[in-house]
């Protein structure tokens, strides 16, 4: 009775004020919509937003607490839609006027980006004045990285067994910047094996992984002037699939009896499988991954091991590349910038009350 | 006991022992296993590759949808196949350097979103960060750890001076820091694993040979 009371007086008030808009910087499947809030909306559960397509029925696409005026709807490129908006109280409803048509066109420019973008290419200048540097025949200094005197030995031992020498990248895509720092190495490492005509073994995990990595090898033998060592059935690519890749290395491993392995690249759990069995053959084992999950595998399981950021050194140590030393240079220039925002952030932080968090959002 | 009476339990059984064979050493049950678990999996990738990448991205859009910008990449793509014809396979490179290129482009802008920008932001000592760590007064000694945690391994990473003086102080604290995180990860992980296993002889005892319902 209080309730037919109560419903019969109290009529549900609407937002008013729809619009919808493209999202902006987006790659154009949202749309926006915003609504003024309903004088009721102190007591209303929420807001459902209802969404129109090409003048068709209106359907119920998303829900928001009391409050809020905004509401981001995932949609199709290029459709357009009107939208309403419904004020929810218990199960009554009461809907906005339907807001002008909108629809969602990707952007070609990411405007929030911006920030991003500049201190990208203030990096990369960095980088390409000390690669100029270094082209210019300045000497640039990076520090001894142990692990790579290894390479050496590895390479040595591996030809004074005649035993052939493993090189695995792991299950990353080309795109990975462990593989890419690993494509750097392997390129070094196949110049040396060329040198000693020690066979090389490349199992990969992925189809263009392994066609780069088949162009490096071949490269590599061409630029020490023994293009007729590579051998096609070396370099091969072997599946996909995460363990029966793992599997198929590990029987590489028991069967050629590789004298060195080197697992350099990105990894995931078929880290531990790989190296614990390179290792149960004796061989001398020389790892190098990005991936903090599987470097504890790798510094228990192998001789040497190059923890993160010292992948991407070790190339540029072992070839002397101005490109490759010019951007190590970089990068430790970055690191003193980072080190001096966080200690300037930090002092701002700590004595006065600016939101100093604000700056990095 | 009650055996398991469908046959692709026992293949999984038996192929599950295949492989645990491994650790007694190389032999003819695990090459069978290895070898049909290599082709099983070359053969969903290459099905999914078809059926999920192709049809729906470059087969779809041109042949159906008449979208005939898609022969641009379908051109680029057939450019991997011509290092089969030796006289024209430096073509290959192309390919690739569009690949890695975009790549990289790609994932540059992230890495410095998340890895860098976002890992800036938790390290500072500032009072939103202390309170972040719900441990009351506590928060600013563990954030205090994390900061010199964070400049330590930085300096440890540093690498166009040798390792010594303060250097060398801050590079042995970081690479202490480096160590512990390890361990705990190497923890985290085994245990992982552990439970991974446990899962297999689960599936060996129960569901095959039925010991345990």
């Amino acid at each position: 009775m209080i309730y037919i009371l109560f419903s019969g007086i109290f009529a549900l008030a609407p937002p008013t004020g729809v619009k919808a808009y493209d999202t902006p910087n987006d790659r154009g499947d949202a749309i926006t919509v915003e609504w003024l809030l309903s004088p009721d909306d102190n007591m209303i559960e929420g807001y459902e937003i209802y969404r129109s397509e090409k003048g068709k029925e209106y359907e119920l696409v998303g829900f928001i607490g009391a409050g809020r005026t905004t509401y981001e709807d995932q949609t199709e490129t290029g459709t357009e839609y009107t939208y309403k908006v419904a004020a929810l109280y218990d199960s009554e409803r009461s809907y906005s006027e339907p807001s002008p048509v909108a629809r969602s066109e990707p952007q070609w420019f990411d405007k929030e980006s911006v920030n991003l973008l500049i201190g990208v290419i203030v990096f990369c200048l960095i980088i390409l004045y000390f690669i100029d540097q270094a082209r210019r025949g300045k000497r640039l200094q990076i520090r001894k990285i142990s692990g790579l005197d290894a390479v050496d030995e590895a390479v040595g031992r591996a030809t004074e067994m005649g035993r052939p020498i493993l090189y695995s990248m792991g299950i990353g895509l080309v795109d990975y910047i462990a593989t890419i720092a690993s494509f750097n190495i392997l390129g070094e490492i196949a110049k040396k094996t060329g040198q000693y005509e020690t066979p090389l073994i490349v199992p990969t995990s992925n189809p263009v992984v392994y066609t780069v990595a088949r162009e490096i090898v071949k490269e590599s033998y061409s630029t020490i002037g023994r293009p007729d060592l590579f051998d096609t059935d070396k370099v091969y690519f072997v599946t996909d699939s995460q363990f029966a890749y793992a599997a198929a290395v590990d029987g590489v491993m028991l069967r050629e009896k590789p004298a060195a392995n080197f697992f350099i690249g990105y990894f995931k759990a078929e880290s531990l499988i790989m190296a614990e069995t390179g290792a149960s053959t004796g061989a001398i084992q020389i790892a190098g991954t990005d991936q903090i999950t599987q470097l504890p595998f790798f510094v228990t399981a192998c001789d040497f091991t190059l923890i993160g950021e010292e992948l991407y050194a070790a190339s540029a140590y072992i070839s002397k590349e101005p490109l490759l030393l010019g951007a190590i240079k970089g990068e430790d220039l970055g690191k003193i910038v980072i080190l001096s925002v966080l200690v300037v952030a930090s002092l701002v932080g700590l004595l006065t009350k600016f939101p100093v968090l604000n700056i990095f959002r | 006991m009650n055996i398991a009476h469908d046959p692709w339990v026992w293949i999984g059984g038996l192929l599950t022992i295949c492989i645990f064979s491994f650790l007694y050493k190389d032999n003819p049950f695990y090459k069978f296993a290895e070898h049909l678990f290599v082709g099983v999996a070359n053969g969903y990738f290459l099905t999914f590759t078809v059926h999920r990448v192709l049809i729906p991205n470059l087969f779809t859009p041109l042949f159906r949808e008449g979208r005939l910008f898609f022969i641009l990449p379908l051109m680029v793509g057939m450019l991997y196949v011509m290092r089969f014809i030796p006289r024209v396979s430096w073509l290959v490179r192309i390919p690739i350097a569009i690949t890695i290129g975009y790549y990289t482009g790609l994932v540059i802008p992230a890495t410095v979103q998340a890895d860098i920008i976002r890992q800036i932001q938790g390290t500072i000592l500032t009072q939103q960060n202390f309170v972040a760590w719900n441990a009351g007064s506590a928060g600013i000694i563990w954030q205090a750890i994390l900061f010199i945690g964070v400049v330590c391994t930085l300096s440890y990473f540093y690498f166009s001076r040798e390792h010594k003086g303060v250097l060398g102080v801050t590079s042995r604290i970081g690479i202490i820091f480096i160590m512990i995180g390890f361990g705990a990860a190497f923890g985290y992980t085994v245990m992982a694993r552990v439970s991974l296993l446990i899962g297999r002889f689960q599936f060996i005892i129960g569901p095959w040979l039925g010991i345990i319902d």
